[in-house]
C-alpha cells in the first residue's frame, strides 16, 4: 500500500496555529541533521506523513516530491530510471527527507564538479510566516521570473519558511565510473589535485585520509579508461564514497569535535591541531580536534574559508559580519514576521 | 502603452529636482562625472528593449567604488530612486531609466582584477564583458562556461542580475551556477560580500537571492565567477526534420539515452531560412525544424557520443544528420543559431523577442498554440529554442511605424507567455522580467506570491529605491493589467481551447 499523502492543508493549519498562538515551531523530518545548528525549543512539526514523488518524467529531467518523502526513495526512483542526484546529498541517517537535504543543504563528495543542493533546485512550495501556501520557481531548467526564492531556502535550515515540496533537476547516471587509490603524502595529493583541476579530466571525488589520495573516474567508457590509465593507483571499490558521505569511514570513530572546514579551491595543506580528512579534492576538510573553537576559526579565516562545528554544541555555525548580519535579521523579520520557524537553529536572533 | 512607469499603478515616486540634485551630486562628489543636458541623456533613454523609452533625471558615469558609495547615500537619503545599468543589451528593459530617477552605469569598472589558474576563479568589475572573461582565461586552458548570445557585449554585472543563460546552460548551468561571489552595495552605501572564495558560505544563500534580481536589492560592484577547464573537442551535429514533433521527441530520446548534450537547440523553418539568408551556414532550407546537437568533453567520448546521437537522430526520423567535418563547418554551424535574432531582424522592420521556458513534452502544443496566434494577430513568429533545456525565443516580426502593430506585437507576446505559464513553464527562461514582463508577472504569480517578493525586498530596501517598477509588479497594476491568473495547472483562459 502506497503511503504516499498531501497533508499539506494540516500542515497550513499547524502553521497558522503556530502564528495566532505565538508558538514558535520545530520542524522535523527524519531528524538526520539534528547534530547541526543549535537545538530547538519550540512545538514539532514533523513534515514526514507528507510524502510521495508527485511528478518525475526521466526525459524532462525534473521530479518533484513532497518534503517529507525519504530520500532513499527518491533515489531509488532515480535509480530505476538511470538517472541520480548529482550533488549526492548525504543521508546521515536511515530517515533522510527530502526537505531536510534542502533545508540544510548538504552536498557529497561529487560537489566541486557537479555542484551543490541548491544549484539543483529547480521549484519549492513554502508555507510562509504570513500563513500562505506558495509555489516559487518552478519544473523548468531555466526561469528568472521573480526572486529566486526557492534556491535562497536551500540551507536555510527551515528558518525562512516550511518548506512541503521541491523540483529537482537531476542528472543521468554516467556510463562509467571507476574508483582509484593512490599512495601519496597530503601536501603531494593537494598539489596534484590543484594541477589536475585545470585539465578537462573525469574526476568525480577527490578525498584525501592522510596515507592516500582517493578518485573517483565518471563518463564514458573512453574518458574513464585514459584517465585510470595515466593515474594509476589500485582499484578501489565504490561503496568509499557511500562511507565517506555518510561519514561512516574509521576517521569518524574519533571521539573529538568534528569540524567541517570549507575553504577555497587550491588551498595548500593546512596545519592544524588534531586529525584531518580531505574531501572535495581540499575544498572540504573534516577536523577531528579538540583546539578552542576560537583557534580554529581563526585559522580558517585567515585562508578565506569558514569552520562549522558537526558536533552538538553552542554556536556551531560560522560567524556572520555584523553589516550582512543585518540583512539577515531584516530577511528573517520579512518572511517570518513572528519568528515562528525554527527560531535560533542558525543564529540566535535569526 | 502600459509599460512604462506609470504612478498611478506602480506607486509615487518622490519628485526631485534635477538642478537641486545635481549641485548635491556635484558638492558631495566633484570628480563624478554626470550628464545632465538632454542630448546627453538621450543616449540612455532605452537598454537592449529599444522599443521603450525614457529619459533619466540624471546620468553618473561612476570609476570609483567610492564614489557608487557616496552616491547610493546620498540618494537613499533624499530619497531619489536609482536605477543600475551595465553594458545596456539587455533584452527586457530591466535597465529602463525613469524620469524621476538617476541612471546609474557601471560600465567603466572594467578591470579584470585577478585570473587564478590554480584556484580555478577569476575576480573582475561589473562592467567587464562576459566573453573578455573567457578570453583572459584561455591562456590557462580555461573559459567561464555561461555565453549569452550578447557576449561579446554584455558585462557581468548585468549577466549576475539577470541570471543570464545562453546555449550552454542544460550541461553548464546558468550564471547563477558558476559564481562565487559578488560584492555588492546595498541602497544604504553599506558594503556585503555575497558567498565566498570558498564553495560555500555561512547564512542565508543570498548570493542565489541576488543573482537574477534586476538591481532591485543592491548594486554589484565586483564578481568572481568560478572558471572551468576548455572541453578538449567539440563536435556539432546538424539533423534535419520534416516535422517540429519528431525533432522534439528526438531531443527526448537523447536524453533519455543518458547523453546531456553541450548544447541542444532548434530552429522552426522561418527562423532557418532568415539564418540562411544571412550567414550561409548550409541550413537546410526546406526542413519544417532542425536541431543543433554539439557534445563536448574528452576525445574518446565524444566520438561515441556522436555515433549513439545521429543513431537516434535517424530513428526519430531526422531526414538529415551531418557532422560538421571541421572546425571552420562546427562554427559556420553555430553562427547561424548565434545569428538568429539579427537574421529575423533583416526580415522585418522590428521584431520582438520572447523568452518562456516550457516542460519539453509541451513543445508541440505549445508550438501549434503559437501558430495559431500568429494567424489570429496577423504577425509572422519565427522560433528559436534551446531545446535542451525548454527555454523558447520565440521572435514576432512587425512594423513599429504601422499603426497599431507594435501593440498588436505586444499583445501577441503576452499571449505566448501565458501560454507558457498555463503549460506549467515561465514567462521568462533568461532575459529577466525587467518592465516588459511586468504584466505576465500577474499570470505566474497570484497575489500572495507577489506579496511575498515584496517583502524580500523591503528586507534591502525598505524605500523601494532601487530600480523601483521592474521585477515584481504591485498588486494594484496586477488588477488593472494583470492578465487572468493561470494557478495549480488549471488553464482557464479560452485561447487554449482552440490550440
Amino acid at each position: 500500500m502506497s503511503m504516499d499523502r498531501d497533508i499539506s492543508q494540516a500542515l497550513l493549519e499547524q502553521v497558522n496555529q503556530a502564528l495566532h498562538q505565538g508558538t514558535p515551531l520545530r520542524i522535523q523530518g527524519g531528524n538526520s541533521k539534528a547534530m547541526l545548528g543549535n537545538p530547538l525549543a519550540g512545538e514539532l512539526l514533523d513534515t514526514r506523513s507528507h510524502r510521495g514523488i508527485v511528478s518525475y518524467d526521466p526525459t524532462e529531467l525534473v521530479l518533484t516530491a513532497r518534503a517529507g518523502t525519504p530520500l532513499r526513495e527518491i533515489e531509488a526512483a532515480l535509480h530505476e530510471a538511470g538517472q541520480m542526484l548529482p550533488c549526492e546529498p548525504p543521508h546521515l541517517g536511515h530517515e533522510a527527507t527530502l526537505g531536510g537535504m534542502v533545508a540544510a543543504g548538504l552536498s557529497g563528495p561529487r560537489r566541486p564538479w557537479a555542484g551543490s543542493v541548491r544549484d539543483y533546485v529547480l521549484g519549492t512550495r513554502v508555507i510562509t510566516g504570513h500563513g500562505k501556501l506558495l509555489r516559487f520557481g518552478g519544473e523548468v531548467m531555466k526561469n528568472v521570473a521573480g526572486y529566486d526564492v526557492s534556491r535562497l531556502m536551500a540551507g536555510s535550515f527551515g528558518c525562512l519558511g516550511l518548506l512541503t515540496e521541491v523540483s529537482l533537476k537531476v542528472l543521468p547516471r554516467p556510463r562509467q565510473c571507476l574508483s582509484l587509490r593512490l599512495p601519496m603524502g597530503r601536501h603531494q595529493a593537494l598539489a596534484e589535485l590543484a594541477e589536475w583541476g585545470q585539465q578537462p579530466l573525469p574526476i568525480s571525488a577527490a578525498c584525501h585520509d592522510g596515507d592516500a589520495l582517493y578518485l573517483r573516474l565518471e563518463g564514458g567508457e573512453g574518458s574513464v579508461q585514459s584517465a585510470a590509465r595515466r593515474l594509476g593507483g589500485e582499484v578501489l571499490d565504490g561503496g568509499f564514497w557511500r562511507d565517506l558521505r555518510e561519514q561512516r569511514l574509521a576517521f569518524f570513530d574519533d571521539p573529538a569535535p568534528l569540524w567541517r572546514l570549507s575553504v577555497p579551491v587550491a588551498t595548500g595543506d593546512l596545519d592544524l591541531p588534531g586529525q584531518q580528512l580531505l574531501d572535495w579534492a581540499g575544498a572540504q576538510r573534516w577536523l577531528k580536534s579538540t583546539a578552542a573553537p576560537g583557534d580554529i576559526r581563526h585559522d580558517i579565516d585567515k585562508v578565506g574559508g569558514h569552520a562549522t562545528l558537526y558536533t552538538p554544541g553552542p554556536a556551531s555555525s560560522p560567524p556572520l559580519p555584523d553589516a550582512l548580519m543585518r540583512y539577515h535579521r531584516a530577511l528573517k523579520q520579512q518572511l517570518d514576521p513572528q519568528g515562528v520557524f525554527n527560531p535560533g537553529r542558525l543564529y540566535p536572533d535569526l | 502603452m502600459n509599460i512604462l512607469y506609470d504612478e498611478r499603478v506602480d506607486g509615487a515616486l518622490p519628485a526631485v529636482d534635477q538642478t537641486a540634485l545635481l549641485h548635491a551630486l556635484r558638492d558631495a562628489l566633484p570628480d563624478l562625472e554626470i550628464l545632465y543636458r538632454q542630448e546627453d541623456l538621450k543616449p540612455y533613454e532605452c537598454d537592449g528593449l529599444s522599443a521603450y523609452r525614457t529619459v533619466p533625471l540624471l546620468v553618473a558615469l561612476p570609476e570609483r567604488l567610492e564614489q557608487v558609495q557616496a552616491l547610493l547615500r546620498l540618494c537613499h537619503q533624499r530619497g531619489v530612486p536609482v536605477v543600475a545599468r551595465g553594458a545596456g543589451t539587455g533584452l527586457s528593459g530591466g535597465a529602463l531609466p525613469l524620469a524621476k530617477g538617476i541612471l546609474l552605469v557601471m560600465a567603466r569598472f572594467k578591470r579584470i582584477l585577478e585570473v587564478n589558474p590554480q584556484g580555478r576563479f577569476a575576480r573582475v568589475q561589473p562592467g567587464v564583458r562576459n566573453l573578455a572573461i573567457s578570453q583572459a582565461a584561455a591562456p590557462h586552458g580555461l573559459y567561464y562556461a555561461p555565453d549569452p548570445s550578447s557576449q561579446i557585449a554584455c558585462s557581468i554585472g548585468g549577466n549576475v542580475a539577470e541570471n543570464a543563460g545562453g546555449v550552454h546552460c542544460l550541461k553548464y548551468g546558468l550564471t547563477v551556477h558558476n559564481l562565487l561571489k559578488v560584492d555588492i552595495l546595498t541602497i544604504e552605501g553599506e558594503r556585503l560580500t555575497l558567498g565566498s572564495d570558498a564553495l560555500d558560505s555561512p547564512g542565508f544563500d543570498l548570493l542565489a537571492l541576488f543573482t537574477g534580481s534586476e538591481g532591485m536589492l543592491g548594486i554589484i560592484t565586483e564578481v568572481t565567477v568560478r572558471l572551468l577547464p576548455k572541453p578538449q573537442v567539440a563536435r556539432v551535429l546538424l539533423a534535419s526534420f520534416d516535422s517540429v514533433e519528431d525533432a522534439g521527441r528526438a531531443v527526448a530520446e537523447i536524453i533519455a539515452a543518458g547523453i546531456i548534450p553541450g548544447g541542444l537547440e532548434m530552429m522552426d523553418n522561418l527562423a532557418i531560412r532568415a539564418a540562411e539568408d544571412f550567414i550561409h551556414a548550409g541550413y537546410p532550407v526546406h526542413a519544417a525544424a532542425i536541431l543543433l546537437c554539439e557534445l563536448d568533453g574528452v576525445e574518446a567520448d565524444v566520438h561515441d557520443d556522436c555515433a549513439r546521437v545521429a543513431e537516434l537522430l535517424a530513428q526519430a526520423g531526422a531526414s538529415d544528420v551531418r557532422l560538421a567535418c571541421d572546425e571552420a563547418e562546427r562554427m559556420r554551424f553555430w553562427a547561424g543559431r548565434k545569428n538568429a535574432f539579427p537574421a529575423v531582424g533583416r526580415m522585418s522592420p522590428d521584431y520582438y523577442c520572447m523568452d518562456g521556458t516550457i516542460p519539453r513534452r509541451e513543445l508541440p502544443r505549445v508550438l501549434k498554440g503559437i501558430s495559431d496566434l500568429s494567424t489570429h494577430y496577423g504577425l509572422r513568429v519565427a522560433n528559436v529554442f534551446h531545446a535542451g533545456d525548454g527555454n523558447m525565443h520565440p521572435l514576432i516580426l512587425f512594423d513599429a511605424n504601422l499603426p497599431g502593430e507594435l501593440e498588436r506585437a505586444e499583445a501577441l507576446g503576452g499571449k505566448i507567455l501565458e501560454l507558457c505559464v498555463a503549460v506549467g513553464g515561465s514567462i521568462t527562461g533568461e532575459h529577466g522580467v525587467g518592465r516588459e514582463k511586468i504584466n505576465q508577472m500577474c499570470a505566474q504569480f497570484n497575489s500572495d506570491e507577489i506579496t511575498l517578493f515584496h517583502a524580500v525586498k523591503a528586507a534591502f530596501d525598505p524605500q523601494g529605491l532601487l530600480n523601483p517598477g521592474k521585477n515584481i509588479p504591485t498588486l494594484h497594476r496586477c488588477a488593472e493589467f494583470g492578465a487572468m491568473h493561470v494557478h495549480h495547472g488549471q488553464l482557464p483562459f479560452p485561447d487554449l481551447e482552440r490550440f
